[in-house]
This record gives C-alpha cells, structure tokens and sequence, in this order.
C-alpha cells in the first residue's frame, strides 16, 4: 500500500480545534473574564433621515457610576475609514440610518449600561427619508453625491444592438432578491483595553483583524504598532464581521481610553440584527437574444442593488455581482449596466456570496424563462451555453484550464435524477388525491475565486511559516478560522508542503503583532490564495532544514535540533511570502477588461421538493450538487462548507425575509426572521468534481461562497415544476403560493 | 439563597432570584460553555439538562433550579477524553464555528431515538448556520447511544433469565 502523504491534504481529517469546542473550552469573546471591565451599550438613532438637535441627559440618573464615550472624545478622525471614509463612528449631527450610534455608555454591570440609555433623550429634526431603489433613483432626496449612486460598472463585449438582430427569440425578465441577515450564531462582540505603554487592543468577534487595525490607525491617530487587533474564536461570520466589527472596536476602545478600564460591548441579538450590515437587495433586469437552436446571442443587463446608508464594500460587491452577471454562458454579446446606490436604511455589506447570489437568481431563472420560450428543457439550454475551456467571458478572459462546469451539470443531472423525476413528478402531480405536488430545479453557477481584477496585487498578501527553537512549528496568516476550518486546511497544507505529520504544525492566533497581514477572510481567498502562500512559504522552510539536517525531521526533537543552526541565537525562524502576480494576468480597472478572476469555481445543483396543497408549504425533500473546487484538501470539511452555504441559500429562498419599514428591520429577532432548522434542511448528496487550478495550493480553488450562489433559482424552478407558477422573486412564502392559486383561479 | 448542584457539586447563589439560570453559570460560576445566541429561547445555544431535561437557559429564572440537578457541556468529556457523542462529533465534522454546539450536546446526549429523522426531529430546537445540519444528524446518529446500550443490555439480560428459568 503506498503511504499516506504526511500532511494528509486530500483526507478528511478532523478539525484541529474540534475537541477544545465540544468541551466548553473554546473562548469566544464573552467568555473572557476581564477583571475590572465596563460594559458597554449604544445608543443609536431612532429616526431613518434628519439631525440630531439635542442629547440630554436625565439628571435624576446617577451618572458618576457611567463612563459615556461621544463623538467630541475621538482623537483622531470620526469615521470608519474602510474602502471610503464615510460612516461616522459617532454621529455629531447628521442622521442617515435609524441605527446610527450617538454615543457609547460604559457601566460595571451589563444591566444599568442598558438602563442607562433609557434616561437620554434624544431630540431631532427629521427629514423624509429615502427607502427604496426607486425612490433614491428618482432623487427623492439627495443623499450622495448628484445622483445618489455610490458606484456604477458597465461592461460591454461585442455589440448588444447587433446581437438583437438576428434574434428569433427576445426573452425578457426583472427579478428581485431581499435583505439576508447573515444570523450567525454568536453575535458581534468586541473588547478592547489599553496597554500600559499606550497600545490599544481590540479582541474579539471579527473576520480581518487589519482591516479594524486600518480603521483604528486613523480613529485614534496613533502609529499602526500602538494598535494590536486580536481575533477571538468567533462563532460564524458569513461577511457579516468583515467591516462592521470596526465600529464595535472602535466603540469599546473609546470608552476604554476613556475610562481607563477595559471594556466589553457585546450585542444581543436585536442589536446585532438591527443595526449591521445585510446582504444587498437588487433589482436584476435581462433582456436576452436567442436563436431557435438555444444559443444565447446578446445578453442585455441592469443590475441595482441597495446599498443602504453608507458606503461599505457596496462598491466591490456590485462589482463582483456584475461580472457574474451573465452567469457561466457564453455569449458573443453582452452588456452589463450595474449600479448602487444609497438609502436611509442601515448601509448593507458583504454576505457569502457577495453580489453573486443576487446575480445568479436572476441569471438562472432567466435560462428558464429562455428554455420555456424555446420550448427546450433548462439543462439542455444550459448545457449548449455553458463555459468551458476557450470560452470568452463578459470580460474577454479566456478561460484556460479549470473549467468544470459541464462536467458539474452532467454529474448533478446523473446523480439526481433530474430527467426520471420530471416524469415522475408530472404524472404525480396529473394524478387526483395526492397530498402534495412535487418538482425539481436545477441551476448552475461559476464563482470567481480570490478579490477581483487587480485586487490580490493591491492586497499584496504575506503569509510565513516559522520554526521556534523548542523545534515548533507555526503558520502565521491573518487569516480567520470563523467555522469555516481555516486553521485544519492550513497544517494540512503545510504539513503537506513539509513532508510532516499534521500534528507537528500549529497555526498561530490571528493578532495583528504576531501574523503578517493576509488581506482579509473573505472571497473564497483563504485556501486558495493564503494556502498557496503558506504552501510557498512551509516549501522554503523545508529546503533550509533539508540543507541544515539532510532531511526534514520527522518529529519534534529532530526540529529542536535542526532549529539550533537554523535560528542561529534567535527566538524563530520565518519563512515570509508575499503574493505574486502571475504574469500572464491583466485587468483593466477602467474598462472592465481582462482577466477578472484567476480562475472561476462552478457548480450545479438539482433542488427536489413538494408543495403541501392544503398549506401551500414547501417541503424540501433532497438537494443534490456537484462543485468544482479543483482540489478538496479536506474533502470533510468542504463538504460541510457547501452543505452549510447551501442551506442558507434555501433559507433565503423559502423562508427569510427582512421586514424593513420606515428604514428599519421590524423583525430583528430569530423568533420571527426565520433561518431554517434541521427539520427545514434536507439530506443533501454533495459531489466534490475536481479540475485542479495550477495556481492554487495542489489545484484547489475557492469554495466557501459558491454554495449560496445557486440554490435559490433552483427553488424557485422546482417550485414551478411542481405548481406551475413562476415567482421572480424570493422568498417563496406558502401566502405567495397561495396567492398565485387564488389568482389563476386555479382550485385544489 | 438558592442552592442547587451544577454539574455533580454543589452550588449556591446569592444574588437576584429572577437571574437568568445562563449568567449565573457564566458570570457567577465561570462555565462558559453554555452560550447566548439569542435570548429567546429561540436558537438553543444556552440548552442545559435541568433534572436531566433540555432547558433553554436564557429562559430559565435561577430561583428554579432550587434544590435540582443542573448539568452543563463541562460535565462531559474533557479535551484529551472526549465522550462517545463528542468523539462522533469530532469524526463526522459535527461542529463548524462551536456555539451551538455546547447546547447541542446537551440536547443530544438525552435523545432516545437516534436514526437520522428523529435526530432531526428531536434537535429541531436548536439553530446551526454553519453545517446544514447533516454533518451534525450523522454525528448523532454514529454515535454509540449509551441509551441503546444500556437498553440492549437489559434486554441480554432479560433474555438470559429467561433462558435460565427455561
């Protein structure tokens, strides 16, 4: 039998924190003890568009026992520098969301901080406020800049206008996806303290430790060695701790330098949920040519999302929504116009997925519109259209290696069912006296994986491996290990790298004094682009302990040893690696042309369900897919990625919606924004298709968003397969369905 | 003075009645494995056995547990000796981010029927965004059910009685 590689990339082997969070033993940021500590509590705005033309304060209150942080104590810029500057981290004045924060009282106990802002009053001059896409477009009120609008894309490929002409088909369709709240489950939590040479440090709940530590620099005007951001063991994230996290560091180490004690300001669940970022609403627009044969000859596309309040990555979000817009089909012609623009809603940001999810619901759902023009099965329209290798995108990136789209399709077509189950379930749903109606939806997507365009150049990531002289060895990366199993895939590839058993490598806590910056944990980069760094970084350690000891030792005492020579009187060793752009990529940040993505990840998906026809509620009965990540390091834990990322795309599908009136989220709660529950997610059948990406750490790709880009067109095709009513918009509520039936006149 | 056993010793509370049975475990006692993740009864994240029985903690006034048995995620194994249901956990990836999954042990550990519907019936009560839950259904399902052990054991027993008066 050939042995096992030693750092077992392809094993599904546990995770290294698996034991330590099924004791009890791993420390979120509440569970830390901090002697001393206030608790922190916001106060935030109550209106959605206006100023603030008085804060007074209860005087009745015993205030002497409260420390309150306000706009006038920051010492260096008041706002939350991210891609802009422009959200405030106090508001002075100016009112642009119900959930803006005014001040920050600290108190010993967590109960009278909260009591506290019930004897502050607040008084304001308000303002209609602008709610919608529609009423910002039309310039209700102006909020940024001349046209409301924070960023806009176009892209164009051919000509659209002689794209129509030939045209025997012209298949239009508008679609419309909501808010999602991210609902991981342990809620944002910072805590912060100033060190007794000045330093300031914020531990706690968040996904990129440099980009608080940028926030911060600025904040607090001090030079970026006096700021240290430490990442707590953090109970899911999404995208939701990506930027938000900095206003609640900022925050707590506010009152912290204020007060002169550490601080702690955790949110709860209605805080959490009212006040941070969501996934953007949009509006999707396709206008699409075709010829009978089911090729696709122009593309035609609008894409509006909301972007709430202030800025965020709303931007970069749009962006990557609009270079997926024409989903994983090629076609000669295509225009993309993309626009975001501003309301008075609590600004919106990343979520798993980031601007795909909204584009693919429409992409895919437009393919079925398109297949039901043509009178063809969807497949088969998607099979005729798809990417593969040659393909040219939107973008004119040729696609050269990777490309497993198809093989995807034919797999998820293969292992589902797909075709017997739409016989089966028309002659179900024909048949009298049945319980239920029955469908299946099919949808497939590509995922970009890595930032975008020249973004992992301007990242400029490092990444290092070191060995300690007690013979330790530790990958430093800024990357977070949020659930999603960062902290395994990394020993596992370097390990792997090494030519070590697993258990020889640690990964270092992400802290800004301790790890390189990485860039941050998001865009299905961590594997694929921090790997290959750590990958590069554990190949040039080797070669050094290779030349120190002959051989890389093989267990602890032999690495003691080597490291004598090797740190040479040092504490450590370091191995460092920055990114490097590969030569033969070329983006144009003006025009949109080139290659956007390194390399693009894809999937498919067959969504199987029954409609109740007396509860018109939506059981789902199985989901299969199939997902070209290019290599599983950890077949186990991608797996439960995709099944993870999955269910939250059929959550947004069937049951979550943000009921937001008069600019706020009325059902801020888990009782009543619903997320499903293992009753609501069904057995799923994931199929890992591996076309291995040369740049990527042993060929993987990124994989952590995709599984929330496809499922929701695949619910709502299934959703007509079985009742025969199409939604262009989500989330399919049994009301809905039922409305459809009352309306079509169409009875039981 | 409310006097209780938390995890086999004995405890006693000294503060407000009405506290919520999870902050006195986590800021009185200092066992913070059992979480909030909403505070209203809603996730399952703070789920501990009160007489043996899921509780949701957030919901649970301390002044109830006079004179009961309360048990928490630290009662289970430790790192280095991890129980049967936390074992199978570990080996079918059963837990992503960890916050729910402290509740969740609780909840499991008491189930009587583990084949995977019950499973997803019996933990219905507890919110996961991270899993999709099938990892977690098949670490419950693997596990060795100390419950079903117990039970064949009866039954061997049962069977060599009657054997015997045979």
């Amino acid at each position: 039998m050939p042995r096992p590689p030693a750092g077992k990339v392809g094993a599904g082997v546990a995770r290294v924190d698996a034991a330590l969070k099924l004791t009890g033993g791993a420390k979120y940021i509440d569970d830390y003890r901090l002697p001393g500590c206030l608790h922190g509590a916001t106060l935030r705005t109550a209106i959605a568009h206006g100023r603030i033309r008085k804060v007074s304060f209860d005087p009745a209150f015993p205030w002497d026992q409260c420390c309150v942080a306000r706009a006038a104590d920051i010492p260096g810029a008041n706002n939350v520098l991210f891609i802009e500057a422009d959200q405030p981290l106090l508001t002075e004045d100016k009112v642009m969301h119900p959930m803006q924060p005014i001040l920050v009282v600290g108190h010993p106990d967590r109960a009278q901080a909260y009591e506290a802002l019930k004897h502050i009053t607040v008084e304001y001059e308000e303002e209609e406020p602008v709610l919608t896409i529609a009423e910002s477009l039309a310039g209700k009120k102006l909020l940024r800049g001349e046209d409301n609008v924070f960023k806009k894309f176009l892209i164009e490929k051919g000509s659209v206008e002689e794209g129509f002409a030939p045209a025997d088909r012209v298949v239009e369709g508008e679609y419309r996806v909501p808010h999602q709240e991210q609902a991981y489950i342990e809620n944002h939590g910072i805590a912060a303290w100033v060190e007794k040479d000045g330093t300031i440090t914020a531990h706690g709940s968040l996904q990129c430790p440099y980009y608080v530590h940028k926030a911060l620099v600025k904040i607090f005007a001090r030079p970026p060695e006096q700021i240290r951001v430490i990442n707590a063991v953090t109970g899911g994230a999404f995208g939701g701790k990506e930027d938000y996290p900095s206003l609640i560091a900022g925050h707590a180490a506010l009152l912290a330098l204020k007060s002169g004690r550490p601080v702690k300001l955790i949110y709860d669940r209605h805080e959490d949920m009212a006040a941070t970022t969501k996934r953007h609403p949009a509006v999707v627009r396709h206008r699409t040519a075709v010829s009978r044969d089911g090729r696709l000859l122009a593309q035609d596309l609008v894409i509006i999302m909301d972007g709430g309040a202030f800025a965020t990555c709303s931007g970069v979000v749009l962006s990557r929504g609009t270079l997926h817009a024409t989903g994983p089909y090629e076609c000669p012609n295509v225009r993309v116009r993309s626009s975001v623009v501003a309301t008075n809603t609590p600004p919106n940001g990343a979520f798993r997925g980031f601007g795909v999810p909204q584009a693919i619901f429409a992409a895919e759902l437009q393919m079925e519109r398109i297949a039901a023009a043509l009178g063809l099965d969807s497949v088969e329209l998607r099979r005729r259209n798809a990417w593969k290798v040659g393909t040219v995108t939107s973008t004119g990136q040729v696609l050269k290696e990777s490309v497993g789209a198809l093989k995807c399709l034919e797999l998820c077509v293969q292992k589902s069912g797909y075709t017997r189950k739409r016989k089966e379930y028309a002659a179900w749903n024909r048949s009298k006296g049945k319980p239920t109606w029955r469908g299946i939806g099919f949808a497939l997507c590509h995922h970009g994986a890595g930032f975008t365009g020249s973004g992992e150049v301007m990242l400029a990531s490092r990444a290092a491996v070191s060995l300690a002289k007690d013979g330790r060895i530790k990958v430093l990366a800024a990357a977070t290990d949020l659930g999603q199993g960062a902290a395994t895939v990394f020993t596992q590839i370097a390990a792997q790298a090494l030519g070590l058993p697993a258990a020889l490598v640690e990964v270092e806590v992400p802290d800004t004094a301790l790890v390189p910056n990485s860039g941050p944990t998001v865009a299905s980069r961590t594997t694929m682009v921090i790997g290959r760094l750590i990958e590069r970084a554990a190949a040039g350690l080797k070669a050094e302990l290779v030349k120190a000891a002959g051989r890389v030792p093989q267990d602890r005492a032999g690495l003691r040893k080597a490291a004598r020579s090797l740190c040479d009187g040092g504490p450590a060793r370091r191995f460092e690696v920055q990114y490097e752009k590969p030569e033969d990529i070329t983006w144009d940040d003006q025009l949109y042309r080139g290659e956007a993505y390194g390399v693009f990840s894809y999937a498919a998906v067959a969504v199987d369900l029954e409609v109740d026809r007396l509860t018109y509620e939506v059981k789902l009965r199985k989901v299969t897919t199939a997902q070209d990540i290019g290599k599983a390091i950890n077949p186990v834990l991608a797996k439960g990625q995709i099944m993870g990322g999955t269910a939250q795309a059929l959550g947004w599908a069937l049951l979550e919606y943000a009921d937001f009136r008069g600019g706020w989220m009325r059902n801020s709660q888990l009782t009543n924004y619903l997320i499903p529950t293992f009753a609501d997610t069904p057995p799923m059948d994931v199929l890992l298709v591996e076309e291995p990406y040369s740049r990527g750490p042993y060929g993987a790709k990124g994989l952590g968003e995709m599984p929330m880009d496809l499922s929701a067109p695949a619910v709502v095709a299934a959703v007509h397969d079985a009742t025969g009513f199409w939604f262009d918009s989500i989330p399919v509520l049994p009301e809905r369905i039922c409305a459809e039936f009352i309306k079509a006149e169409r009875p039981l | 003075m409310i006097a209780f056993t938390v995890n086999g010793r004995k405890r006693s509370f000294k503060g407000p009645p009405f506290k919520r049975l999870l902050d006195v475990l986590r800021e009185d006692f200092g066992l913070t494995a059992t979480k909030e993740g909403c505070g209203e009864g809603e996730c399952g994240a703070c789920t501990v056995l009160l007489d043996g029985k899921p509780v949701t903690a957030c919901l649970v006034p301390v002044c109830q547990a006079q004179g009961r048995k309360v048990e928490t995620a630290e009662s289970l194994g430790r790192p280095g000796r991890l129980n049967p249901l936390q074992r199978s956990f570990q080996e079918n990836a059963g837990v992503q981010c960890g916050f729910c999954t402290p509740g969740l042990l609780m909840s499991a550990s008491r189930l009587k029927k583990t084949d995977p519907e019950a499973v997803r019936v019996g933990l219905a009560g507890h919110l996961c965004r991270c899993t999709g839950y099938m990892h977690i259904v098949e670490s419950v399902s693997k596990a060795p059910s100390p419950l079903r052990e117990r039970s064949t054991a009866a039954l061997r027993g049962r069977r060599a009685l009657a054997r015997r008066k045979r």
